[in-house]
């Protein structure tokens, strides 16, 4: 099947993505910190898309910033999925009191919007990547710890799954051996949805100052860093803003397309 | 006890109990994890005695429980306690902000709910035409944009490109009504624009889904008119919902003011918290972050009552 318009934008806009955050190093024009010619300048041959508020190029910024952005929303978004899945088909298989537990942990957890409780935990924790990603990916888990709960009940009741039971099969052999490759597909597109929200969620904390520090710097950082120019019409941050706006659209297209084509093969499901 | 009644009290008990849960957890939580406030002020070439001496100072030597419900017994009586930076009154700091939050957020709800249901009717009427696509598509796009990213956007395009407004909505004491109202237009178009999306389209699924029952069909048949039949029929159906998602979108409202508060300056209790957090102020982030849970659990509680009473299948429970 030949995927829609949509779905190609959207696969080519991510690959380029992608392709331009490993490749940063070699791709980028300017070294990131190289502070190049006057600030606030326009688009010209040398700075194809100016300059920023000390005067670095923004194309290399938007570049190396699409790394670290990249990276961080892809590790908090992969925690968050093998935490998330992992303990929800666990919660699935065992029942009882471990369900219980797990689903009463995760409600708490849920009654406040990620963004108040990440706010209260970073306020003691050090600021640095692997506690932003530790974070955001345990944040994150807690949606997917629902719907892989709520996938995998379904599959626990299968007649394959009694019969592995049966045989003897422990509880590891059931989540990874019967759950796991049966739950997948409408995990996958999730996992999109995840990595969207995760872009989303690294991108406001830098915005706030509290999510990657410099010298590093991303996408959410580099708004943050050129919004005074905005008022005096300088439009700089709207170039890093419309970076994390495309990127968010782009996997959303592609996202979508895997949703209806998963649900498709299972015969309209989902909807 | 009427069963509403019953139902909505049960609701209410359940939701205060999450509250006290969700002060555990903020304070309880934070304990636990590694970091110390003593720490934080005095920075990390602090000696182990004034550490010492400040941790007693505070309070902090003393076993968490017991400061838990010292704390909780303060929350109860008003008294927040003061901000370890400033030695403000919290209770008081909070406040003076706490309102002019809620007058921009209840902007933005006054605005954005109508129009979202204006909207997702017209595209129901329309499905699959260009007028559903060409809504859909714009809130697509939007519901992808972090608040501040849609921020910088409107910022740019209607103080710059179509100079309209002003680029900081600051709000001080003296303003009348109007001129608050004029302030804080900026961050309530951008509010809108971030909330309205996801109403919208709940909105136009939940009539959707009505449409395709036999009723509908059978208002098609006896000749009445699209608007009518969704008017007359499919909305009446379909409110439950769309308020139900109305009030998750208010909740989220709540928590969108926190970063469009930050983009304009606008002083408020989202400011106030994001401030305090980069300088570590945890009894203040404490107080803040359950002050915003508290308003996020109400309306929740407030959305599922609602759905409740709009709903007659929800009041009998099996």
């Amino acid at each position: 099947m030949r995927p829609p318009l949509s779905a190609l934008i959207g696969l080519t806009l991510t690959g380029l993505f992608l392709f331009s955050a490993v490749f940063a190093q070699w791709i980028a024009p300017y070294p990131i910190d190289a502070s190049a010619g006057k600030v606030w300048e326009g688009p010209s041959a040398d700075y194809w898309l100016g300059t920023d508020s000390i005067g670095r190029d923004i194309l290399s910024r938007l570049i190396y910033g699409g790394q670290v952005t990249i990276f961080v929303a892809l590790a908090s978004s992969a925690l968050a999925f093998s935490m998330g899945a992992f303990l929800g088909f666990l919660a699935a298989v065992s029942g009882g009191f471990v369900d219980q537990l797990l689903s009463r942990i995760v409600d708490l957890v849920m009654a406040i919007p990620s963004l108040i409780v990440a706010l209260v935990m970073l306020s003691v924790l050090p600021l640095n990547l692997t506690v932003l990603i530790l974070v955001m990916g345990i944040l994150d888990s807690t949606r997917v710890f629902r719907l892989s709960r709520a996938v995998a009940m379904d599959i626990a009741v299968m007649d394959y799954v009694e019969a592995a039971r049966l045989r003897g099969e422990g509880g590891t052999w059931v989540i990874f051996r019967e759950i796991l490759p049966n739950a997948l597909s409408p995990l996958v597109a999730e996992f999109g949805l995840r990595f969207i929200f995760a872009v989303l969620f690294i991108s406001t904390l830098s915005f706030l100052g509290l999510g990657v520090q410099p010298p590093l710097s991303d996408w959410g950082g580099m708004v943050k860093e050129n919004k005074d120019g905005l008022i005096f019409g300088k439009p700089a941050a709207l170039l890093p803003a419309a970076a994390i706006a495309a990127l968010a659209i782009s996997v959303n297209l592609v996202a979508d397309w895997v949703l209806t084509r998963t649900s498709s093969l299972k015969g309209g499901r989902g909807g | 006890m009427h069963p509403i009644l019953k139902l909505v009290v049960q609701r209410i008990a359940l939701g205060l109990l999450l509250l006290l849960a969700v002060s555990a957890v903020i304070f309880l939580g934070v304990e636990a994890l590694p970091g110390d406030t003593a720490q934080a002020i005095l920075g990390q070439q602090a000696t182990p005695e004034a550490l010492a001496n400040l941790r007693e100072k505070l309070g902090l030597d003393r076993p968490p429980l017991e400061r838990y419900f010292a704390w909780l017994g303060g929350v109860l009586t008003g008294d927040l306690g003061t901000a370890l930076t400033n030695g403000a009154d919290i209770a008081q700091s909070i406040g003076q902000r706490l309102g002019n939050t809620l007058f921009l957020a209840s902007c933005a709800a006054v605005i954005s709910v109508p129009l979202a249901i204006i909207l997702g009717l017209i595209a129901a009427r329309h499905a699959g035409k260009w007028q559903d696509k060409l809504i859909s598509g714009l809130t697509l796009t939007t519901i992808s944009l972090p608040e501040f990213v849609a921020a910088y956007f409107v910022i740019y395009l209607l103080t710059q490109v179509f100079p309209v407004f002003l680029p900081v909505a600051s709000i001080y004491g003296g303003m009348t009504f109007w001129q608050k109202l004029n302030a804080v237009a900026l961050p309530v178009i951008v509010l809108v624009l971030v909330v309205l999306a996801h109403m919208m389209r709940m909105t136009r699924a939940a009539i959707l889904n009505v449409m395709q029952s036999a009723y509908i069909e059978t208002a098609e048949l006896k000749g009445l008119t699209p608007m009518q039949v969704i008017w007359r029929h499919a909305f009446p159906n379909a409110i439950a919902p769309v308020v139900s998602v109305v009030m998750l979108n208010m909740a989220y409202l709540v928590v969108g003011v926190v970063v469009v508060e930050v983009v304009f300056g606008y002083n408020a209790l989202g400011q106030y918290l994001v401030d305090h957090v980069s300088k570590r102020d945890l009894p203040v982030v404490q107080a803040v972050g359950l002050v915003f849970a508290a308003v996020y659990i109400f309306l929740n509680i407030l959305a599922d009552v609602i759905s409740i009473i709009a709903n007659p299948r929800l009041r009998h429970p099996k």
